[in-house]
């Protein structure tokens, strides 16, 4: 395997555990406390599964820059990682306007411990969501001039990984009743 | 070979750092080099243990004279005691044992033990090393805040470590979170890197089993921290938010829960003592095979016996926690599982005792590190047998004992493992032989005070003492005659102890600058660092050698000396 | 072994120290054969410039050699069994079981000291009559006593040596456990768990004492309102299953 995807491999695991430790901690609660279903009624369930769309389309996007990097296409594959980096970005304005909301109702970090898990775990996600764009917009700076096509992929497959974390945190922080 | 010679052959392109006139700061501060990287893993581990022997000193000097004024520190409040311990533990094992044994023997050697020229990320080891360098100086800098370092222990368990109000620490309780947190992203990069590198750089020739033990150790031991610290991870954030925005994760008043914490640290808690055993394990297969010219035992065995104790040590974190209040079927559970974990490390350690059988052994100050670790091992090993028997741990828990314990694996590990790594690598490393006389001496004193520090330990804890107290005169069944000397003994002892201490800088670093010139394998040993030149030159090999055979091939009868270095082609080749 | 040292002063003690015992013993010999071979092969194989001593050719790989590996295997594998079994028997009868309690008793941990609540002379806790005290407990002799254990803030952790007992004490719940007394004295205890800045300023002790002398003290200390209302029946003790439980 290159380097460069063994090592996003590697990153990946090493988070699988971070976010398995958050998701088992706040699994551990909710089987605990059954009254938490009141609380996770005043989440956006709407707002959250627009984001869960943004983010899956957002994916594809990387893997169409995956396929045009792969033949060599550098501009066309910065064109698409672009895409997804504004997928992202809309991720992250719905989820501002979701915390303010929230916050203005006085559901907020410390209100109790639903939410500080709500937030806490969103929060670690949005951080990655972030860092994940940052990295995009650098390699994609790179693939336009037709330079280290092969990170093309490896942003992809982290991408792919944050997609999948809220994957598990949608349903486990706002469906969950 | 002298190192200016040698650049030269360095002819491919790193970063920006190929030139000959490189500057201090370049070459020394802000290499990519993954040898200097080592170094500076290697001597900021060795700065970390002077504060960690430090502080040991100003608590075990309390303990022994309770009340005095410690020469160079000055009275020891209740509160300092508290300090001085949780960061003693906390310097051992995150900024003496993981840096020395892991970060520095992997960045050193993984890179010339497997023939490649440099690890396969030498920036991102750069910044490895960089945030750990933070780590440290964080830490550092919590003793001089208000309220001074946190106190709540190595385990920092909530409520405890949670509120300011309890804890009395408002400031050094999140920055020693904050310290261990960075520590923890600095190996994750590094275990990224190391592991990465085994696997896609290997010279040719080398298939998985001509990889040094010590190699596949470090690699065992990477995968085993990335695995668990996740979780503890996840546990730091939200032990940051319950210290500083008020979240009650941790917190029974807000629905928390404080024996969460417990299974978070322990679930990495536990693999995290394997992480550190296993490097010093690797470092002693290397050095006993060298120097009894054997060929190890058994390799595959040793290697299953490490992946089989890895894996195992995920089951077991709970018998930290016998009687920390979780459901007493839980640990009938984890009594099993831990007394288990004797079966792969007995196997390994009667293989290494196999592979003395039938040597030619020769006692050099490496070689006496590494049986001495051996010895000395199964002792810590088998008292772990006493606290794993829940029934026994009731008793057990929480006292000296357990110390005494841990001390008899981590001394060995930390200490004894690291000079027998340093003493070995030494002539690789800077091109220098180390004296044997003083390597001796130094031996000696350590060994000997070493097992009058701890052998009292084990029967102060068997007589109740209890962890974590600074002054036992307020326990009248502790003050029965005859215990207030053994407290008096350990701490005479590790004044030896650390008195000896300078031989070993004073001769390692006299022996840096002034040493003997080392030859090219000045111990006839097969493994691939030996290859290169003393000390290797940036980018390693002249050029990349080729592997015929695994690394532990001694007095075989096919070869014409006692041993067959690892690149030598096989006496039918041309050559 | 350890009684020599340290009383035993409750009904599992002495099964405890023999499980000590018995895994010194155990791993004691295992320890001394290691040590044994471990120290015979560097004085036998040992390299002088005189014996000039060549080393043999061992790959390991044998059948025959494989016994290195798997008599430890088997014996380790046997003697842990050994280990487990009886350590869970004690296990079991310390902490999983409840014998019948002839009275109870509440331990309450606080950053730095214990409070005690005895039953007083009806026996019962949480009425009127019950004694209060602070860093020290009464107990009397040759009785079954059930403790619940309650921490008003930090982890705390309730140990008697002389019982070999131990067990921690967490905010917000209370945690049931029992002992018998089997020696009469004055024995410490201690708090074992880091609680803070006085956590080594937390020593209490417990007092067994005969059964008249017992008596005597609980006449003298119970609270007057006792002595004039014999206790009425008052509200259940909180049972542990509430997170809120513990006072605060
Ligand atoms: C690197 C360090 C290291 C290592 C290798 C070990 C190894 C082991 N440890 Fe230890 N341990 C610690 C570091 C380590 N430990 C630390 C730091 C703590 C305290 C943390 C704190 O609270 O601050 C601790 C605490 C600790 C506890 C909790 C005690 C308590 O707080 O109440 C327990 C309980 O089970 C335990 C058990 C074991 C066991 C069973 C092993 C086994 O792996 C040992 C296996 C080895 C052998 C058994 C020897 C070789 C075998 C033979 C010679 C064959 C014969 C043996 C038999 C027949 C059984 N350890
Ligand atoms: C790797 C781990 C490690 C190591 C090596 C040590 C080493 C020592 N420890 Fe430590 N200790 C812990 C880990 C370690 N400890 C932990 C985790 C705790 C629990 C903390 C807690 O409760 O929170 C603890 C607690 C602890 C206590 C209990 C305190 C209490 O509960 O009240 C005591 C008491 O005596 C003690 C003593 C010692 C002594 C005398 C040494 C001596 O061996 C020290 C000798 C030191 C030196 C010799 C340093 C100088 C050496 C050099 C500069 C040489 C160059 C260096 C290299 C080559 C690396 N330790
Ligand atoms: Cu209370 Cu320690
Ligand atoms: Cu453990």
């Amino acid at each position: 395997m290159p380097t460069g995807r063994l090592a996003v491999w590697w990153v990946i695991a090493s988070e699988i555990v971070i976010f398995g430790g958050v998701l088992g901690s706040y699994l551990m609660h909710r089987l605990g406390h059954p009254d938490w279903a009141y609380q996770s009624v005043h989440t956006n369930t709407w707002a959250g599964a627009f984001n869960t769309l943004v983010l899956l389309t957002s994916s594809l996007f990387a893997v169409l820059a995956h396929q045009e990097a792969a033949k060599g296409n550098g501009p066309k594959a910065a064109r698409n990682l672009m895409l997804t980096v504004l997928g992202g970005l809309i991720f992250l304005v719905v989820k501002s306007f979701e915390w303010t909301h929230e916050i203005q109702h006085g559901y907020t970090l410390t209100s109790n411990t639903f939410w500080s898990f709500y937030y806490t775990a969103a929060g670690l996600h949005g951080f990655h969501v972030l860092a994940g764009m940052v990295i995009m917009l650098v390699v994609a700076a790179d693939a336009r001039k037709n330079r280290e096509l092969q990170r093309v992929e490896n942003i992809g497959i982290y991408w792919h990984f944050v997609d999948l974390v809220w994957i598990f945190l949608f349903p486990l922080l706002y469906i969950a009743k | 070979m002298s190192t200016a010679t040698v650049d030269t052959s360095h002819g491919h392109a790193h970063d920006a750092h190929g030139h000959h006139d490189e500057g201090f700061i370049k070459k020394y501060l802000w290499s990519t080099d993954h040898k200097i990287i080592g170094f500076q893993y290697m001597f900021t581990g060795m700065f970390m243990a002077l504060i960690g022997g430090f502080t040991v000193y100003a608590f075990r000097m309390q303990l022994a004279f309770p009340g005095m004024s410690v020469p160079g520190f000055g009275r020891v409040t209740a509160h300092d005691y508290n300090s001085l311990v949780t960061t003693h533990g906390s310097v051992m094992i995150f900024w003496v044992a993981m840096p020395v044994l892991i970060a520095a023997l992997g960045n050193y050697l993984i890179p010339l033990m497997i023939g490649c020229d440099d690890m396969v990320f030498p920036r991102l080891n750069r910044l490895s090393y960089q945030i750990f360098l933070v780590s440290a100086l964080v830490l550092i800098a919590s003793f001089f805040v208000d309220g001074g370092a946190f106190g709540g222990a190595w385990t920092s368990y909530p409520p405890l470590s949670a509120k300011a109000e309890y804890n009395l620490t408002p400031k050094g309780a999140p920055l020693w979170l904050i310290a261990v947190a960075l520590e923890f992203v600095a190996f994750l990069l590094g275990g990224i890197n190391f592991v990465t590198t085994v696997m896609n750089s290997r010279a040719p020739g080398m298939k998985m089993f001509d990889v040094p033990i010590v190699v596949w150790m470090i690699i065992i031991a990477s995968i085993l921290f990335m695995a668990s610290v996740g979780p503890l991870v996840a546990g730091a954030v939200m032990l940051l938010f319950d210290q500083l925005v008020g979240t009650g994760f941790f917190d029974p008043a807000k629905g928390g829960d404080p024996v969460l914490w417990q299974h978070l640290f322990w679930f990495f808690g536990h693999p995290e003592v394997y992480v550190v055993l296993l490097p010093a394990m690797g470092v002693v297969a290397e050095i006993i095979t060298v120097f009894s010219r054997k060929k190890l035992f058994a390799y595959k065995t040793v290697l299953y016996t490490a992946i089989g104790t890895g894996v195992l040590s995920f089951f077991v974190w709970a018998h930290h926690q016998f009687v920390a209040g979780i459901d007493p079927r839980m640990a009938n559970i984890f009594s099993v599982t831990t007394l288990l974990i004797s079966i792969p490390v007995a196997e390994m350690v009667f293989v290494y005792i196999a592979t003395l059988y039938g040597g030619s052994i020769r006692l050099t100050t490496p070689m006496l590190w590494a049986l001495a670790f051996l010895g000395e091992f199964l002792l810590g090993g088998v008292t772990g047998i006493f606290l794993g028997a829940s029934g026994s741990d009731i008793y057990f828990h929480d006292t000296y004992f357990v110390i005494a314990h841990f001390h008899y694996t981590f001394f060995p590990i930390a200490f004894i493992g690291s000079f027998a790594a340093i003493t070995y690598w030494f002539p690789k490393m800077f091109g220098r032989m180390m004296n044997e006389t003083f390597g001796k001496v130094h031996f000696w004193g350590t060994i000997i005070a070493f097992n009058f520090i701890f052998i009292p330990l084990f029967f102060l804890g068997a007589r109740g003492d209890h962890r974590r107290i600074y002054d036992y005169t307020n326990f009248p069944d502790l003050m029965k005659p005859g215990m207030q000397d053994l407290r008096v003994l350990a701490t005479v002892a590790l004044l030896v102890l650390l008195a000896f201490q300078v031989v070993f800088l004073a001769n390692l670093f006299y022996s840096i600058f002034k040493g003997p010139k080392a030859e090219q394998n000045p111990w006839k040993a097969n493994t691939l660092e030996w290859v290169a030149a003393s000390p290797p030159p940036h980018g390693n090999f002249p050029e990349l050698p080729t592997v015929y055979r695994g690394p532990y091939e001694y007095s075989h009868p096919d070869a014409a000396e006692d041993y067959w270095p690892q690149n030598q082609p096989p006496a039918g080749a041309a050559s | 072994m350890l009684s020599h040292y340290l009383e035993i002063a409750s009904s599992f003690g002495q099964d405890i120290d023999d499980l000590i015992l018995l895994i010194t013993l155990v791993v004691g010999f295992w320890f001394l054969l290691a040590q044994f071979l471990f120290f015979g092969f560097i004085l036998k194989f040992r390299h002088t410039p005189e014996n000039g001593r060549k080393a043999q050719y061992i790959s390991g790989e044998l059948k025959k050699e494989k016994r290195w590996v798997s008599i430890p295997h088997y014996a380790t594998l046997f003697f842990d069994v050994l280990i487990i079994i009886a350590a869970i028997r004690i296990w079991q009868d310390v902490k999983m079981q409840m014998p019948q309690a002839d009275s109870t008793v509440r331990v309450i941990a606080q950053q730095w000291a214990w409070t005690f609540v005895h039953p007083g002379p009806d026996n019962k806790l949480d009425t009127p009559d019950d004694i209060r005290t602070v860093d020290e407990l009464h107990v009397e002799l040759g009785k079954t006593y059930h403790f619940e254990l309650q921490s008003r803030d930090v982890l705390h952790s309730f140990s008697v040596p002389a019982f070999r007992l131990k067990q921690d004490a967490i905010p917000g719940r209370t945690i049931k456990g029992w002992f018998k007394t089997t020696l009469s004295g004055g024995f410490d205890i201690q708090c074992t768990e880091i609680c803070g800045i006085g956590h080594g300023l937390m020593p209490a002790r417990i007092l067994i004492e005969k059964a008249e002398e017992h008596a005597a003290w609980v006449k003298a200390n119970a609270p007057m309102v006792a002595a004039a209302a014999p206790a009425s029946p008052a509200a259940p003790a909180p049972t542990d299953a509430a997170p809120t439980g513990g006072s605060r």
